[in-house]
Parts: structure tokens; C-alpha cells; sequence
């Protein structure tokens, strides 16, 4: 396949562009922000995206989705990075739906799918206990009972945990803290008996939460995919929301790149436009060719996702990794060549910073996923 | 079957025909190349053998217009024949300058009378060519060249000096930048012209590297002669007169492209984790030197995306869009990181790898090859050089 958007997924770009330049621009996350608001996004918003297929953008028709792929679903993620738009858009349309499709059972798909593609039902997936990410460190427990499960254990940093109306949890149901095996998926209702939820105000005002399992009940028709043998599974939904998010990343330091070149264009100082002083000239062209490599990658990974669906682990390591060292370079370049005004909260780019600190830090930083591909590879 | 598959199945069964058993160890490497000439000693009969097989059929050269030597073959064909060999594991029958530089030069600028004279020699491996263009005081400054070109009435007369001219001192001739108008300003009064190397007034000097190698030379022109016409039609300059920094530029983005292509083409051996844990060995299925093993995974990380972006451009080229410049970037990238590989690779081998001469490690061939990569960022334009075309091309900032 040619490593270029076919018009179809132009298309869907350009339109993309235009909605959220006028509906979500930066200034609409300043302000929930500002306001402090409760749900960390705006549901109208999200509506409106579900109106357009955003929210079903990998689901099914027959499930009431527009089915344009994991491609798709990228060139969304990244304009949505370029403007930072908060919207339950990862964890509802790219993890909950990716985990229903590969994994869930007809009744399941067919009680939850429809739902994620109307934009009416929230999800969130619950994974890390730790500060680092690591699907095997997973020891929260799922104790068999009668012919259920009950489920115990603290979660941390699950994206729009605090508006999810379901959680899908992953926890061992055999084996030991450190193993691959013994992990089971749980689709459950966030307001069970032993939920708690509390919202953890995030460095990039986006939601998060963390989430305690307090003996949960969960029933057999609760649980997503095979018992116990959850990992790979898990691997693979956490495959897609890492493309999606190192596609998200390339939009945010497509943008701050961008702006930081018009503003060495206009900025003076010593009498002339700073972008003719070659230090900063190479730096820019520096920055050029690294955001190149981590189109190409997120690119490779989306289509491969597509294509390849069980096979794309090494390669979405690869635009996870690169995507994040990038962008995470965008933003320090962007502030440095911006000075102080930079620095200011009055002015965007710092947004963009925060951002990315928080993005490239999900489902695994860069060295997680440098130190994945070695093992992988054999060394 | 389309027609492609019958191309394909026919091109498979005249290589297996007539490809000799000694050129398919898939030998590739500076060593095993067959470069052509009147200097040229074939390594073997194999070699020379191959060489007229492939050029009769015009396979040596399979994408030129079948008058001048060529296959008359499409892109596509070329491909399918460049797949058909890499899965016979076929050597390259010929490579040298006049495929590379002048070849696509002549294509574009050349007249037909040139392009008849010039390129079938070229593809049939007959004449070897060099490239004329540094000077000791115009390198990254290309465009300040000052070698001399008179106008003699029915010759033109040539005084000067070029350096790092790649295998001058095996080459039977030179396409050479040359200031044939001393007073327009810089970038014009330039031109492109060809000049026999076998006459007095030509001379060449190897110049010995860091590497022990000598793959480039100085030369000089002493009151070197070309003719206005070397025979009806076939005029010594290439493109207009004065108009040779076009030819020039044309030719250093075709060349940027094949160095980062060749780039590319490095990273298609064994990867530099394979490498290290084989040499150096693991503790519990770990390499057991964690920052050596986080520098080389980084590493692979840069050149597996580096490879997507050369797929990425070509595929973006083919579709249309696409920017031209990025063959700067490319370079740029390309180059570094191969120089970043070597580093590594070294770090690999130890001590090892250090002995300079000796059949342990082939007379240091790593380290030799080591060190010639530093030219990589050098050559065809430094990375500096290829960060301001970027800045000033395709970002557009000021002054630049």
C-alpha cells in the first residue's frame, strides 16, 4: 500500500481541519480550564462529532459506523492534535471500540457498539497501577466467585475515567504480578457496587482518573475476550490507542512547529527578522526532518493496524516512541525559539507542551517502547 | 497473466539463463563492484561475461530509451527486473559516474546527437567518467568555482584545478564545471562541459585518506583543450552556455537522492542489535551493556523511520505531491545516520574491530569503513549546506 492518504482519508482530513479550527480551537480547552469545568470537555461538541462519524469512525456500519479504519481514525486523532481538542474521542472511539470489535462476543458488540458510534455511551480503559506503564506489572485481582468474578485493585491514570459510564478493566485472574499470563478484560458499569472514582486534574487539564475496584462483582457476560488469557488482547487495543496517540502527538508538533516558523519570520531583534540568524535557520530544518520521520511512522503504523491488525505491534512501538521523542521536541524548540513570551500562559504554545508531556507518557514513554522493539528483535 | 507477470517470468528466465554462477553471490560492497573503462582489468571472466550479456540486452541501463544503449524498459519493469535479480541474488553488472551523473544529465539536457555519441559507451561499460565540480576554494561554495574555460575559436581552452574528484586517476573522461564568462555574477557564466582526460594538459593526483583509501583525487588542467564539436551535432557543453549551474543543480539533487537512497540501501544488512548480540553476546536473552542496548535501539528506532520517509517520499512523488527539496533532508538525515551506525557498530566491535591490518578483520574493513562515512555528510553537499536549502526552500525563513 502506498505510504500516502488516499482522497477518501484526504477528504476527511480537510473537513476535519475546518471543523475543529472553528468549533475547538486552542482557546476552548483555555477555557475549560478556566471555568474548571466538571466534564473536561464539551458533550455538545462530542455530539456533533458523533453526528459526523467521529464517534463510530471504526465501527461498523452494521453497527451503525462509518468502518474507516484504523487510517482514518488517525488523520482525526492528529488534527484533533493540531488544535488540542478535548473530546472522550481515544478512549471511547479508538480503545472501546477497538477492544468490542476484536474482542467482544455478538450481544456484546451489538448492546455497546451502536451506542459508542451514536456518541450517547462514554467508556474508559483501565490498565496501569503504576506511575510507569506495564500491562505484565498488572496485580489487581479478579478472584473467581460463583460463576462470576470479584475484582479488586487500584487503577491510575485512566484517560476520561471520571465521565465514563463503562470501564473496561484488565486484571489477573491467575498467575502472578510480572507474568503475561493470567490477565482477563472486564467490560463493567462504571456505577457498580465498588467503584470509586476520583478525578486527578491533569498537567495538560484533560481527564483522568483513578479508579479503585473495591470486590467488584463482575458476571461471565462481563467478561471481553478469553479468561486469563487477556494479554495479547490487551496488547493489541493498547496498539491502537498508542497509534493513536503518536498521531495525535505528530498533529501537536505539526502545529507548534508551524507557529514557531511564522514567529521566526515576524519576531525582530537586533534589527532583523530572527529566523535569518543560522542558528536558529538550522535548528527549524533539524526539527523539519525529525517531524518527517514521525509522519512516516505514525503513517506506517495506522495502515499497518489496518492491514496487519495482529502483527503491528513492533511498528506501533516505533511511531509511539518517535512520535513522542518529537513532539516533546517540537515543544521545547517552540518555547526556546519563542523567548519569553513563551514562557506565559497568555500564550498557546505552552498548552502544547503540556500536552505532549502527558500524551507521550501514555501506554508507554519512548524508552518503553525502544526497550520493547530490542526485545523483540532479540537483544 | 499480466503483462507485467509475463515481463516478469520472462526477465526471471533469461537471468537464470545468462547470469554466470560466479555473480550470483549477491556480492555487493565497494570490492566486488565492476566499474568499466578503458583502465579496467575484469576480476574474472564471470565479470566480463556478465557486463556483455547485460549491455547487449540494454539491462545495464534498463530504464534509457533503447537508442541510446538502454532497455527501454518502464519504472515498473525496472523494478520487477531490480526484484528478479535481488531474488537470484544477481551482482550488478556495472556501476559508474556515467550511469549515475552524466547519464541523467545528458537525458534531460543533452541534444540527441550528444545523447547517441555520449551513452552507449557509457551503458555498454566501454568509458568511465568522473565528476569535475569542488575546488580547493569552492566546496560547500560550489558556485564560486574559478576553473578557467576559453573560447579558442574551434576549441575551448581550460585552465584550473578541481578536487575530491571521485576515481579521477581510473577515469578515461571528465564532465567538469567550468567559468566560462568571468565577468557575470556568480551563479551565472558557469558551464557544463566534457573533456577527454587522455591529452597533456590533463593530470590527476590521488589523494590518501583517513581510511588508508585513495578513492579521490586532485586534477589538473594545464592548458587542456576539448573541441567545440566532437563531431556533427555533439557539441562539448552540455545545456546552454553559461547555463551550466543548472546542469549542476539538476545533478546535485539527483545525486542527494542516490546518497540517501544508498543510505537506505546500508540498512538493509544485518540490524546493529543482530549484530551485537551475536558479537557481544546476552545474559538472559538481554544484551548485558543496558546503555549500549538504549543507544542501539534508539538508533533502530531513527533508521526504520528514516526508511518509511524514503518510502514515503517516493510514494508521495508518485502520487503527485510531495516537496522537492526534501531530497535535502534526506541527504541530511541519511547521511548523519549512517555516520551514527558506524559509531555504533564500532562501539559493537571493541578491540576487536581496531586492528588496522591482518586477516581477523580483512584489513580493518569495518574501521575503514567506519571512517569513510565521515565523508558521507561532506560529499554532495555538507549537512549544513543541506539544513540551509531546507530553511531557505522549504520553510521559507528569511535571508536564508
Amino acid at each position: 500500500m502506498p505510504l500516502v492518504l488516499n482522497e477518501e482519508q484526504e477528504m476527511l482530513r480537510e473537513s476535519a481541519r475546518g471543523f475543529l479550527d472553528e468549533k475547538a480551537p486552542v482557546s476552548a480547552l483555555r477555557k475549560l480550564r478556566d471555568t474548571n469545568d466538571e466534564t473536561g470537555f464539551d458533550r455538545g461538541l462530542w455530539k456533533e462529532m458523533a453526528e459526523m462519524g467521529w464517534a463510530g469512525i471504526l465501527v461498523e456500519e452494521d453497527h451503525g459506523g462509518v468502518d474507516f479504519g484504523f487510517v482514518g481514525a488517525g488523520v482525526l486523532a492528529e488534527e484533533m492534535g493540531r488544535t488540542l481538542t478535548a473530546s472522550p474521542f481515544l478512549s471511547t472511539s479508538i480503545l472501546a471500540a477497538t477492544a468490542l470489535k476484536k474482542l467482544g462476543s455478538d450481544a456484546q458488540k451489538q448492546a455497546n457498539l451502536p451506542s459508542i458510534a451514536a456518541g450517547e455511551t462514554l467508556y474508559a480503559l483501565a490498565v496501569d497501577e503504576h506511575r510507569k506503564h506495564g500491562p505484565a506489572k498488572i496485580a489487581m485481582q479478579a478472584e473467581k466467585h460463583g460463576n462470576g468474578f470479584k475484582l479488586s485493585g487500584d487503577k491510575t491514570f485512566v484517560a476520561d475515567g471520571h465521565v465514563a459510564d463503562k470501564i473496561i478493566v484488565a486484571a489477573r485472574s491467575a498467575g502472578a504480578a510480572g507474568e503475561q499470563n493470567g490477565l482477563t478484560l472486564f467490560l463493567v458499569d462504571a456505577k457498580a457496587k465498588g467503584v470509586s472514582v476520583e478525578r486527578t486534574q491533569m498537567v495538560d487539564s484533560r481527564n483522568a482518573a483513578r479508579i479503585k475496584f473495591d470486590g467488584v462483582e463482575a458476571t461471565g457476560d462481563e467478561v471481553l475476550g478469553e479468561v486469563d488469557g487477556g494479554y495479547m488482547a490487551l496488547e493489541g487495543v493498547l496498539n491502537a490507542g498508542r497509534a493513536g496517540l503518536a498521531a495525535e502527538m505528530s498533529g501537536s508538533a505539526q502545529q507548534a512547529f508551524e507557529m514557531t516558523v511564522n514567529y521566526l519570520k515576524e519576531r525582530k531583534q537586533f534589527g532583523t527578522e530572527i529566523g535569518t540568524f543560522q542558528a536558529l535557520q538550522h535548528r527549524a530544518a533539524h526539527l523539519y526532518s525529525e517531524i518527517e520521520l514521525a509522519k512516516s511512522a505514525v503513517l506506517k503504523a495506522l495502515q499497518d493496524l489496518d492491514s496487519h491488525y495482529g502483527m503491528a505491534g513492533p511498528i506501533c512501538s516505533l511511531a509511539k516512541a518517535k512520535a513522542g521523542d518529537v513532539a516533546k521536541l517540537a515543544s521545547q524548540e517552540a518555547v526556546q525559539m519563542y523567548g519569553g513570551i513563551g514562557m506565559t500562559d497568555e500564550f498557546d504554545i505552552g498548552f502544547y507542551m503540556k500536552r505532549i508531556r502527558v500524551a507521550q507518557e501514555m501506554f508507554g514513554d519512548a524508552a518503553f517502547h525502544a526497550d520493547r522493539l530490542a526485545q523483540m528483535r532479540g537483544y | 497473466m499480466s503483462d507485467l507477470e509475463t515481463f516478469r517470468a520472462e526477465a526471471r528466465a533469461w537471468l537464470e539463463e545468462n547470469c554466470p554462477k560466479d555473480m550470483r553471490d549477491g556480492a555487493g560492497g565497494e570490492e566486488n563492484i565492476c566499474w568499466g573503462g578503458k583502465q579496467w582489468t575484469f576480476q574474472s571472466d564471470a565479470q566480463k561475461i556478465w557486463l556483455d550479456r547485460m549491455s547487449a540486452k540494454g539491462w545495464t541501463v534498463p530504464a534509457w530509451p533503447k537508442e541510446y544503449g538502454g532497455g527501454g524498459l518502464s519504472k515498473e519493469e525496472v523494478k520487477v527486473l531490480k526484484e528478479e535479480m535481488r531474488k537470484l541474488k544477481c551482482r550488478s553488472p556495472l556501476e559508474s559516474f556515467g550511469i549515475w551523473m552524466l547519464g541523467p544529465a545528458l537525458l534531460k539536457y543533452g541534444t540527441h546527437e550528444q545523447k547517441l555519441h555520449f551513452l552507449p559507451p557509457i551503458a555498454r561499460g566501454e568509458i568511465r567518467w568522473c565528476q569535475g565540480y569542488s575546488e580547493p576554494n569552492a566546496g560547500s561554495d560550489l558556485a564560486s568555482l574559478q576553473c578557467k574555460c576559453e573560447d579558442k575559436g574551434d576549441h575551448w581552452l581550460i585552465n584550473g584545478q578541481k578536487v575530491w574528484t571521485s576515481y579521477a586517476d581510473q577515469s578515461d573522461w571528465i564532465f567538469v564545471l567550468v567559468r566560462t564568462d568571468p565577468k557575470a555574477t556568480k551563479h551565472t557564466g558557469i558551464s557544463f562541459i566534457l573533456v577527454d582526460m587522455e591529452q597533456e594538459g590533463v593530470s590527476t593526483k590521488p589523494i590518501k585518506l583517513i581510511s588508508g583509501k585513495s578513492p579521490f583525487c586532485e586534477t589538473f588542467f594545464d592548458d587542456a583543450t576539448a573541441p567545440k564539436e566532437y563531431a556533427p551535432g555533439v557539441s562539448a557543453i552540455v545545456g546552454e552556455m553559461n547555463k551550466g549551474w543548472d546542469v549542476a543543480k539538476y545533478l546535485l539533487t539527483h545525486e542527494r537522492e542516490m546518497i540517501s537512497a544508498g543510505g537506505g540501501g546500508l540498512l538493509g544488512g544485518r540490524g546493529m542489535g543482530e549484530v551485537a548480540a551475536n558479537e557481544i553476546g546476552l545474559e538472559h536473552g538481554r544484551l548485558s551493556d543496558p546503555l549500549l542496548r538504549a543507544k542501539i535501539a534508539q538508533a533502530e528506532i531513527d533508521g526504520w523511520a528514516f526508511l518509511l520517509t524514503l518510502e514515503r517520499m517516493k510514494d508521495e512523488a508518485k502520487a503527485g505531491q510531495g516537496v522537492g527539496a526534501n531530497s535535502s533532508m534526506l541527504k541530511y538525515y541519511g547521511t548523519e545516520f549512517n555516520k551514527r551506525r558506524f559509531e555504533i557498530l564500532m562501539d559493537i566491535g571493541g578491540s576487536d574491530e581496531l586492528e588496522w591490518e591482518g586477516e581477523r578483520t580483512k584489513d580493518g574493513k569495518l574501521a575503514r569503513s567506519w571512517l569513510r562515512t565521515k565523508a558521507n555528510s561532506i560529499e554532495g553537499g555538507t549537512s549544513e549546506v543541506q539544513l540551509n536549502v531546507i530553511a531557505k526552500r522549504i520553510l521559507e525563513l528569511p535571508g536564508a
